[in-house]
């Protein structure tokens, strides 16, 4: 396991920037946005990546919920920071895209803004996270994060239907995608879901050894024979 | 009457009739809502045909805002009085708990938004230009929706730090989806349109998220 996470890692840095080479020359150049559209390889790769993350963090909730396993726990809390930190790589490239494009910085059109709900819910649950007292946290959290993934598809029911109500330009385009854009896009994915991994591998581990000590710490001044007040 | 009704029964009564006799909650946030109407008619004034337009948004902001500061002092009581404790200790079920305090907030709630609406509708000269029962049918699933997930919330916040902050981090996020239907149904309601998705939105919210809190309150109850 300590052998891969190296080997993991170069492959990693290898395809991400083959990646970039693709995102930013190879890939053919937009009709009507120009080279700003390129921002698409790393906006929307970035939302998937976020939306899988968010997803795991829902699955270990519910493993945490039912087994109460401590790595199930944090899973949780891994799959929810990094997700936390794909969320905001597209509330700020979206704007990005959006002031060249249109003018404006923001727009409501349905996928920001469903994505800012998400960021909000998941932020929300790494306060609950860092403010709780350590000893329930897990339970806690796992129960906000079940409510906060059930919130999920009411949020794009909700902002899709407002939105047909008072349309917005729509961010990325509808309609079909040129096939090379396609195979760009899904390398960069591909990219980004292996950086998203290595990222919550080493933190799953940080997380892990400070647990780890933590416990040590608490068995030590239980048992030393001093008492406490160290 | 069977026990998990009236261990809801007994809690909801209690916290009834505590209320009425001290009457510290209910006269402060009876003045907080008259305060809030005020300040809202202030930012937002009322002649300007714009505000008439938004009246729907403002009526629930201000709902919400009262509803957080009542929310806050749920469990403030059952925390002086190690009342928690004691319940996790008895048989009896948590659910049982949770839905007396939902019920009390809800009436508690609604008590306030009674003393607002009147206010909100007299400030702002509003019209509901639809049918008016239908405002009131909103009003009940809106509020449930607060409060059903703002219990939930305070119970979980019991043991944080910054705790009356953290009730309105956890809900408002979530409340979102609830919050823009009832916005959106008031706002069409108030000029005649067509509010069913909304409804029907709430509706559904209100069954998933009740259902899931009573699932899940056993596990807060007994984290916190």
């Amino acid at each position: 396991m300590k052998k891969a996470f190296p080997i993991l890692g170069v492959l990693t840095a290898i395809l991400l920037i083959y990646a970039l080479y693709m995102a930013l020359v190879w890939a053919p150049t937009e009709r009507t946005m120009g080279n700003v559209q390129r921002i698409f390889y790393y906006h929307v790769p970035s939302a998937w990546t976020a939306f899988i993350l968010f997803f795991v963090n829902f699955v270990a909730s519910v493993v945490y919920l039912i087994k109460r396993r401590p790595a199930a726990d944090i899973v949780a809390l891994v799959s929810a920071e990094v997700g936390v930190v794909f969320c905001t790589v597209v509330l700020v490239t979206g704007p990005i895209w959006a002031r060249p494009v249109w003018g404006i910085w923001w727009t409501w059109d349905m996928r920001l803004t469903s994505t800012l709900v998400l960021w909000l819910i998941y932020v929300s649950y790494l306060f609950l996270r860092r403010f709780s007292s350590s000893g329930q946290t897990p339970a806690l959290a796992a129960a906000l994060a079940v409510l906060g993934a059930l919130c999920v598809p009411f949020v794009y029911f909700s902002i899709w239907f407002f939105r047909t109500q008072h349309p917005q330009p729509v961010m990325g385009g509808g309609g079909s995608i040129d096939p090379r854009m396609l195979h760009v896009l899904l390398i960069n994915w591909l990219a980004f879901s292996c950086f998203a991994f290595l990222v919550c591998w080493s933190r799953y581990r940080l997380e892990k050894l400070q647990r780890d000590v933590d416990h040590a710490h608490a068995s030590a001044s239980l048992l030393d024979p001093r008492g406490s007040g160290r | 009457m069977s026990a998990p009704t009236g261990i809801t029964r007994a809690t909801l009564l209690k916290d009834l009739r505590l209320e009425w006799r001290s009457k510290d909650a209910i006269n402060s946030m009876l003045f907080f809502s008259l305060l809030v109407v005020v300040v809202f008619s202030f930012s937002f004034d009322p002649s300007a045909e714009e505000s008439r337009q938004i009246a729907g948004g403002l009526i629930w902001v201000a709902f919400l805002f009262a509803a957080v500061v009542a929310l806050n002092q749920t469990w403030a009581r059952e925390l002086r009085n190690q009342v928690l404790d004691a319940y996790r200790v008895s048989p009896a079920p948590a659910n049982s708990l949770f839905i007396a305090k939902t019920l009390g907030n809800f009436i508690f709630v609604t008590v306030l938004e009674a003393l607002m609406t009147p206010l909100f509708i007299v400030f702002y000269r509003l019209r509901a230009l639809g049918p008016a029962w239908q405002l009131l049918l909103v009003a009940v699933l809106g509020t449930w929706a607060l409060v059903v997930n703002g219990t939930f919330f305070a119970a979980m916040s019991l043991r944080t730090r910054s705790r009356e902050i953290m009730l309105p981090l956890l809900l408002f996020p979530i409340s979102i989806p609830a919050l823009l239907a009832m916005v959106q149904s008031t706002t069409a309601i108030l000029n005649g349109e067509g509010a069913r998705f909304w409804i029907v939105l709430l509706v559904t919210y209100d069954l998933v998220f009740t259902t899931v809190c009573l699932l899940l309150f056993e596990t807060v109850l007994n984290a916190e």
